[in-house]
C-alpha cells in the first residue's frame, strides 16, 4: 500500500482531540451534558439540543455492521476490492471506517456482526480507528 | 405556496445531449437557455429572474446579457433546480419578478470549462469518510442499500429490474442514450463497482443541459405551449456525510420535502399520474416509492420487479430512462424536470396516456438534499 497517496484528515480546532485519542489509542466521542446525547463528528455544541456544555469522552469500541459496500475501483493508496463500512457503536452514534482482519466479501462481511475498534496508524499525526471482528 | 398560481412556460435541453467535448459548461448553459427561450417565445431581455447551479447567477447573467431584479444560486447538487422552481414560483407569487430563466450545463463527461470535484481535508468528508478509501460517489451513495435490502427483504433481482424497467422507457427515446434490452442476468453479470451496486445500476457520465421558464399563471396562456401549472413544492437537507444520515432505510430530506410538497399540492400519491425519480443509482427508485409515501418499503422492490413502474405500468417512473439509461451529466434534476414537463405537455417519447399530474423528485449530494415538484396540467 502507497500510504503517501492515501487521502489524510487535516484536523481543525474542533475536531483536534478525536484525532490525538486516536493517536493515544483511544475512540473519543462527546457528550451533551444537557440532554445527555452521545454524537460525532466532533463539534464543541450539543448537535441534539444546542448546549454548549458537552464533554469528550472514550468510547467502549464495542460496534456493530451496519451497512456496507465493497469497492471495486480503488482510492490512491488501497487496493480493490475493499469494504468502505459504516458501524453502529454502542454509545449511540455511527461512523464510517474499514473492516480489518476480515476478508473483504460478503460471506465473511455480515451486517449485524459484532465489531471492536483497533487503531492504523498512517503517519506521525494521523492515527485511523478501524475495526475487526470481535475477538478475532 | 399557493396552488398552481405560477407555470412552466419554456423549456427545454441543449441542442445535444451525450458526448459535447467542443462545448464549454458555461456554453451548455447558454444553449439551454437560448432552446428554452425560443420555445417560450422569449428574449434574454424579457427575463427578470435567474437561477442556476454549477456556475453562479453573475456569470450566467453576464453571459447571456440579463439584467436580473432576482437571482437564486442555491447549489445542493442535483436537485438544485426542483428548488430553484420552488423559489422562483415564491418569488413570482411576491411580486419579486416576473419571468425566471433556470438554466443548467453539465460538461459531466469531457470537463471542458469545469473544475474536477474535489474533497477538502479538513471538512467532516475530508476527516472522517475519504481517509477510508471512498472515491467519488458510486463508492458513497449506495453505503445505505445493504442495510435497506436487509431490512426491507429486497433481492438483487429485484433490485437489477430497475434497471432493466427504465431501459424499456429508454428505448422508446430517441435521444436516450442506451436503448438496447436489459435483462436481469445481464445487470447481476455486469462488472461490479460497489458491492452491491454493478455497472449498469450506475448512471451515466454524460454532457448537457436543460433549462427553463416560469411566469404566472395569469400569464401563462398568452405563450405558445401549453402551461405546466406548479402544484405543490418542497424541499430539504440533511448531511453532506452519508454515513451521518439520521437512517439507511429512509432519507430524512426525501420524506420532508415530499410530503411538504403533496401537502401543498393537496394531493394524495393515488392522485399521481407520471413519477420521476431521481436515479443516479438503481437503488434511489425504491427509496423514492417510499419515502415519497406511495408505498411502504417493504411493498417497493416488489413493486418494481412485478413491471408497475414499466411501461404499460400502473405507475410509469422515469420515462426518459433516467440516469440510468438517458442522460447523466452530474447533477441529473434538470433533465426529470424536463420529462415532467414534456409528459404535462403531452410530448413526451414516451408518453403516459391521459397523464394530469406528474410529480419530479430530486435528490442532490447524495441523500443530502432533496427537492420535489409537483405538475398539473390542468388549473
Ligand atoms: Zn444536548
Amino acid at each position: 500500500m502507497n500510504d503517501s497517496a492515501r487521502a489524510k484528515p487535516l484536523p481543525t480546532p474542533e475536531t483536534q482531540h478525536y484525532w490525538d485519542g486516536a493517536a493515544a489509542g483511544e475512540l473519543r466521542l462527546q457528550r451533551c451534558q444537557a440532554c445527555s446525547k452521545a454524537y460525532f463528528p466532533p463539534r464543541p455544541f450539543c448537535p441534539a439540543c444546542g448546549s454548549r456544555g458537552v464533554r469528550v469522552f472514550a468510547a467502549s469500541g464495542k460496534a456493530t455492521l451496519y451497512s456496507y459496500i465493497i469497492n471495486h475501483r480503488a482510492a490512491p493508496g488501497f487496493t480493490a476490492p475493499y469494504a468502505i463500512a459504516v458501524v453502529q457503536l454502542a454509545e449511540g452514534p455511527r461512523l464510517m471506517t474499514n473492516i480489518i482482519d476480515c476478508p473483504q466479501t460478503p460471506e465473511a462481511l455480515v451486517l449485524d456482526m459484532a465489531l471492536e475498534v483497533a487503531f492504523q496508524k498512517l503517519d506521525d499525526t494521523i492515527t485511523l480507528p478501524v475495526f475487526r471482528p470481535a475477538g478475532a | 405556496m399557493r396552488r398552481n398560481q405560477v407555470a412552466v412556460v419554456g423549456a427545454a435541453e441543449t441542442t445535444r445531449l451525450g458526448v459535447i467535448p467542443d462545448m464549454s459548461q458555461i456554453q451548455l448553459h447558454a444553449d439551454a437557455a437560448l432552446n428554452t427561450l425560443a420555445d417560450a417565445g422569449l428574449k434574454p431581455g424579457d427575463i427578470d429572474g435567474l437561477a442556476c447551479a454549477a456556475e453562479t447567477p453573475t456569470q450566467l447573467a453576464h453571459y447571456l446579457g440579463i439584467t436580473p431584479t432576482w437571482v437564486d444560486g442555491t447549489h445542493v447538487g442535483g436537485c438544485s433546480f426542483m428548488i430553484h422552481v420552488r423559489h422562483a414560483a415564491a418569488a413570482i407569487e411576491t411580486g419579486l419578478c416576473k419571468t425566471v430563466l433556470i438554466t443548467h450545463g453539465e460538461s459531466g463527461r469531457s470537463l471542458i470549462g469545469k473544475p474536477p470535484r474535489s474533497v477538502r481535508a479538513d471538512n467532516f468528508e475530508g476527516q472522517f469518510e475519504a481517509p477510508y478509501g471512498t472515491n467519488g460517489r458510486p463508492t458513497q451513495f449506495p453505503i445505505p442499500l445493504l442495510r435497506f435490502m436487509k431490512t426491507y427483504g429486497i433481492t438483487q433481482e429485484q433490485l437489477a429490474m430497475v434497471s432493466v424497467v427504465q431501459r424499456e422507457w429508454a428505448a422508446k427515446n430517441p435521444r436516450a442514450s442506451y436503448k438496447d434490452k436489459l435483462t436481469v442476468e445481464a445487470v447481476l453479470n455486469s462488472r461490479m463497482i460497489a458491492y452491491p451496486l454493478r455497472i449498469l445500476q450506475c448512471c451515466l457520465v454524460t454532457d448537457g443541459g436543460g433549462a427553463l421558464i416560469l411566469t404566472s399563471a395569469d400569464r401563462a396562456a398568452d405563450f405558445p405551449h401549453k402551461p405546466v401549472y406548479v402544484l405543490g413544492t418542497g424541499e430539504s437537507v440533511e448531511t453532506p456525510v452519508v454515513s451521518q444520515m439520521e437512517s439507511f432505510n429512509s432519507s430524512r430530506a426525501w420524506r420532508v420535502s415530499g410530503a411538504q410538497a403533496f401537502r401543498e399540492a393537496g394531493i394524495t400519491p393515488r392522485d399521481v399520474d407520471h413519477l420521476m425519480i431521481y436515479d443516479a443509482f438503481a437503488h434511489l427508485p425504491l427509496y423514492g416509492l417510499c419515502d415519497l409515501g406511495f408505498m411502504p418499503p417493504e411493498a417497493t422492490g416488489e413493486f418494481i420487479a412485478n413491471r408497475n413502474t414499466a411501461p404499460g405500468g400502473k405507475l410509469p417512473v422515469n420515462t426518459n430512462g433516467g440516469g440510468l439509461s438517458y442522460m447523466h451529466s452530474g447533477m441529473y434534476g434538470m433533465y426529470a424536470l424536463q420529462e415532467s414537463v414534456r409528459q404535462m405537455r403531452g410530448i413526451a417519447p414516451a408518453q403516459v396516456s391521459g397523464a394530469r399530474i406528474s410529480v419530479c423528485h430530486g435528490n442532490g449530494d447524495m441523500f443530502g438534499a432533496a427537492g420535489t415538484i409537483i405538475f398539473s396540467n390542468q388549473r
